[in-house]
């Protein structure tokens, strides 16, 4: 079975036309890949369907820009996914 | 339905809240500025309008199921297929389908027919975003006109 960060990178390379292979766990999907807000939705929308969850963009938006959170906790992919990991443990 | 406003649904004729869909009802107007040029002698109803009177019915279908808490600004269309030619005098029937509700956006599934026949269908994704100075009453006014009608409002 895939591993979360691996599905993430499939999604993103799918979504977002970017190389399978630019895609680490160390990348930061704005930063390093480039993503713009918009693909940012479309790959939200295919983790959503992936894992049967609902990524919290606007909490973590609202977060990020009020200085609370750095970005990196979000968009850094091995930390995406380990939210994403904890979204699903979640939902039990 | 008047085009040169982008009024594009005449009236909603299902809001089915549990459902998570909504059918509009709309006909292609027998006279248009747009049809002198979409295409000379041959009046059709342009693809990029059908587009937008699907974008419609599923922001009405959005505003509807929120309440008019956020505004639906259409951010994609995937898989739009455009099958069959409509033109003047057409009845139309909208049809929308929530099928996710993520975070700050949405997207559905919509189609328009005629006589039975689907003209067009697409996936459509909205941003949504707080409304902006005065829209939501105004929103709310043509929601009304055109017969979106939330229980319990």
């Amino acid at each position: 079975m895939a591993s979360t960060f691996e599905t993430v990178a499939d999604i993103i390379a799918d979504t977002s036309d970017i190389p399978r292979d630019q895609i680490t766990p160390e990348s930061h999907a704005i930063d390093d890949l480039g993503v713009d807000s918009l693909a940012f939705l479309d790959i939200a929308f295919a983790i959503d369907k992936a894992f049967g969850i609902k990524l919290p963009l606007e909490q973590w938006t609202q977060e990020v820009n009020e200085g609370k959170v750095p970005a990196e906790q979000y968009f850094v992919l091995k930390n995406l996914s380990a939210r994403i990991d904890e979204l699903v443990a979640a939902k039990g | 339905m008047r085009l040169e406003y982008f009024q594009m649904i005449d009236r909603v004729a299902l809001f089915d809240e549990a459902g998570e869909r909504l059918e509009a009802h709309s006909t292609v107007p027998l006279e248009s500025p747009v049809f002198e040029g979409h295409f000379p002698g041959h009046p059709l109803m342009p693809g990029v309008l059908l587009t937008e009177t699907m974008a419609q019915a599923s922001g009405y279908l959005i505003l509807g199921l929120l309440r008019f808490t956020h505004m639906p600004f259409l951010a994609s269309v995937e898989k739009a297929k455009f099958r069959s030619f409509v033109g003047p005098g057409a009845p139309l029937v909208i049809s929308a389908a929530r099928v996710h509700q993520g975070s700050g956006y949405a997207v559905t599934r919509t189609k328009i027919a005629s006589d039975g026949k689907t003209i067009c269908d697409a996936e459509l994704m909205f941003r949504l975003l707080p409304f902006p100075d005065g829209l939501s009453a105004q929103m709310r006014a043509q929601a009304a006109d055109i017969g979106l009608v939330l229980e319990n409002a």
